[in-house]
């Protein structure tokens, strides 16, 4: 092997940072899945009826369904048995009104993460959601938000505070019969996170929820529901670890957005669940449906998605273009290290007339690591002067990891414009040689050239965030212990 | 500056270089010439510490250090700079970006603070008027679709603000009309001072009318067969590689 080659396998042979767990007493279901273990979940929430008799519905609609394998990824057969569907740090129990109340255990899990979580630490204009196991412990700047009429919340505390918005939502973008995972969710989840932004409202601060799992052998199964009213405006941000363990973990959310005419939805994720060791033992399994509704006409989201963690990524958040001029988007970076597989995309359905949709992809194979681009973009009859601009790039690192490209594209009116472009490049030994001459170490090089590449996609985040995810990114292909 | 003594490089267990021998000290200007094949590029690639290169033999002593023991890092920040004949694309990576990192790893190593962005601005605005560029160019990507003139002026912009001690030319003057070449002359002109070293490697005289070098080697066959002053330059002009060569084989043969 030259020395090149085995730099960047030394650059890219680093180790996970946020894999500690932490001992907190939890409350757990039983192992397994029942009709019992639901109603025990429901029962432990103290949900009204309509909650369970949705799960119930689900659940027994899930009973019907065989999971999915059409995806470019492998892995053994996940036994639904043998996973703890609700975990809950004991202490919680009765749930936190104030930070004071919550577990300093967990609070320093969470500063550890670098989350800023503490009151002082809000100055920086995040407001957190954080979801640890199964229940959401600190929702902060909660009172400032509800000034403008902001609903920001776990999704437990929305079923019993705003049951009818719940009601009149929950499920619209994302039926319980929609797919496997969908309706596993549907039946188990047990928090998340909801919002709410009412007619004409610009959210101030950027909303964020913090997801992680610790507890061993469980699921995680939260479910996030935004919607933006009439010309509202929010952006959202959502992050996720879990600490080392052998034994792989499902985490099956569901996020639905709904927006309604001349609103505006930003929904960035940075996703750094555990991939894995380098032999591919342990890691989680990410199968989520995200999905967002442009009801209204004008309307608009934009999805953006750094996923550098997971040892399975299945993912394709899409976007309904249902309202006239609405637009949806689509940037994600995807970086695949080790033996990690990601099989992530979009799906982009145009129905309103003028409807405009940009799908930008770079995908960044190191290691063993495989992946898959998957994009649909589906223009109905009624979406007259439909536009579609997808780019999907990919960027190799050594010889070992692929590049996949699936681009699915049914056009059903003649007045559509569809394109797309697709490129593959492999980092070269000239390039880094180019930045040793000008003083640069080769593990600065590929950061740079990885971020050069992903560059599009980073504009798209929101600033801190653009740092963190570039940071990210340089730590996924780094050696460095961190 | 700059001593090499009885180098031996091989490419792919291929011998290239056969025992070159060459010295320059600060405040000259040597140029080296040759015909294709001849070794050049070999040369400067060895010199920079490019992975392929197999040095089996010879020493290179660069001011205090064994340059052969150096990462090509090391070098760079010792104040070695090749200005690259086939400087390579980095999409997505500014000017202003690279620059920056490759001058505050230079500057740490010379135990000076970083410079920030805005610094580092003022620096470059200055260093560009000087150049005649627009500032724009700082904002594109490294290299990404320049034509070989801007591919060229990016060399000798990152020469100017790097501020090297000994610099390595290669090819600097192949694809130029005759306004870039008058441009990239004059920079070099510019960067010559009694501390500095310039080796200027090329197998055309024409940019050595407009930068006259204190010495001249003529390489062939992985050797420095001649040397000489800016004459031999002109002498190799009108008479073409042919009779240096007939010469080194005469002189075998006795």
């Amino acid at each position: 092997m030259s020395t090149a080659a085995r730099q960047l396998e030394e650059l890219i042979g680093r180790e996970y940072r946020h894999g500690f767990y932490t001992t907190v007493e939890t409350d757990r279901v039983p192992r397994g899945l029942s009709a019992e273990t639901i109603r025990m979940i429901s029962d432990k929430k103290n949900e009204p009826e309509f909650m369970l008799e949705w799960r119930l519905k689900a659940y027994h609609h899930w009973l019907t369904m065989t999971e999915p394998h059409w995806a470019n990824v492998h892995y053994p057969l996940i036994d639904y048995q043998d996973i703890y569907y609700y975990s809950a740090p004991k202490s919680e129990k009765s749930g936190p009104r104030s930070l004071a109340e919550i577990d300093p255990e967990l609070l320093r899990t969470y500063e550890k993460l670098g989350i800023p979580l503490k009151e002082q630490e809000i100055l920086a204009g995040v407001a957190v959601d954080a979801v640890f196991d199964s229940v959401s412990v600190a929702t902060t700047f909660k009172e400032k938000l509800a000034e403008l009429g902001i609903i920001f919340c776990p999704f437990s505390e929305a079923v019993s505070q705003h049951p009818d918005l719940v009601k009149q939502y929950l499920g619209t973008v994302v039926p319980y019969t929609d797919n496997f995972f969908a309706s596993l969710n549907a039946a188990v989840f047990s928090d998340g996170t909801f919002c709410y932004i009412p007619p004409g409202v610009r959210c101030p601060m950027e909303l964020s929820t913090y997801f992680r799992i610790n507890a061993k052998n469980t699921g995680q199964f939260e479910r996030t529901l935004i919607i933006a009213d009439e010309d509202a405006y929010v952006s959202y941000l959502e992050g996720c670890t879990a600490p080392m363990r052998d034994e792989n973990q499902l985490h099956a959310a569901v996020v639905e957005l709904i927006a309604l005419k001349g609103a505006r939805i930003k929904y960035a994720t940075v996703q750094n669940w555990y991939p894995g060791d380098k032999e591919g033992k342990g890691g989680i399994y990410n199968f989520v449906t995200k999905r967002g509704d442009c009801r209204g006409d004008r309307s608009h989201i934009s999805w953006t998605q750094v996923e550098t963690g997971s040892a399975i990524t299945w993912k394709y958040p899409s976007v309904i273009l249902r309202g006239d001029d609405s637009r949806g988007e689509f940037y994600s970076v995807a970086l695949t290290n080790h033996f990690q597989q990601a099989d992530t995309g979009t799906k982009m359905i145009h129905i309103g007339r003028n409807t405009k949709s940009t799908v930008l992809s770079k995908g960044i194979s190191a290691g063993h690591g495989q992946n898959s681009y998957r994009g649909l973009i589906k223009v109905l009859p009624s979406a007259e002067n439909a536009r579609n601009y997808t780019q999907c790039d990919s960027l190799l690192l050594g010889n070992q990891c692929g590049a996949h490209t699936f681009p699915y594209i049914e056009v059903k009116n003649p007045t559509a414009k569809v394109e797309h472009e697709a490129s593959t490049s492999r980092i070269g030994e000239d390039q880094l040689f180019y930045c040793s001459q000008r003083a640069i170490a080769p593990e600065d090089a590929v950061s740079m050239i990885v971020s050069g590449f992903c560059k599009a996609v980073f504009q798209e985040l929101p600033m801190e965030f653009a740092v963190e995810a570039q940071k990210l990114l340089g730590v996924s292909l780094e050696g460095g212990t961190g | 500056m700059l001593s090499v003594k009885n180098l031996h490089v091989t490419i792919d267990g291929k011998e290239i270089l056969s025992g070159l021998d060459f010295d320059i000290k600060a405040g000259q200007v040597h140029a080296i010439m040759g015909p294709n094949g001849s070794g050049k590029s070999t040369l400067v690639q060895a010199l920079a510490g490019r992975e392929g290169y197999v040095v089996t033999d010879g020493s290179v002593r660069y001011l205090k250090h064994d340059l052969l023991k150096m990462t090509p890092e090391q070098r760079s920040r010792e104040g070695l700079f090749l200005a690259f004949q086939y400087p390579v694309e980095i999409p997505g990576v500014s000017i202003a970006f690279f620059l920056r990192t490759a001058l505050n790893a230079i500057r740490k190593q010379q135990g000076l603070p970083e410079l920030d962005a805005i610094d580092f601005l003022g620096l470059v605005r200055a260093r560009m008027r000087q150049l005649d560029m627009d500032e724009s160019f700082l904002s594109r990507a490294v290299n990404e679709g320049f034509s070989g003139g801007e591919k060229k002026r990016n060399e000798i912009l990152q020469m100017l603000i790097l501020e090297p001690k000994l610099i390595i030319l290669d090819e600097p003057d192949s694809g130029l009309d005759i306004d870039a070449l008058r441009f990239v002359a004059d920079s070099i002109n510019k960067m010559r001072n009694p501390q500095r070293a310039i080796v200027l490697v090329t197998h055309y005289q024409r940019l050595l009318d407009y930068v006259v070098p204190d010495v001249v080697h003529v390489l062939s066959q992985g050797r420095i067969v001649k040397s000489g002053d800016a004459e031999l330059a002109r002498q190799l002009e009108k008479n073409g590689y042919g009779w240096i060569e007939a010469e080194v084989a005469a002189r075998q043969v006795a």
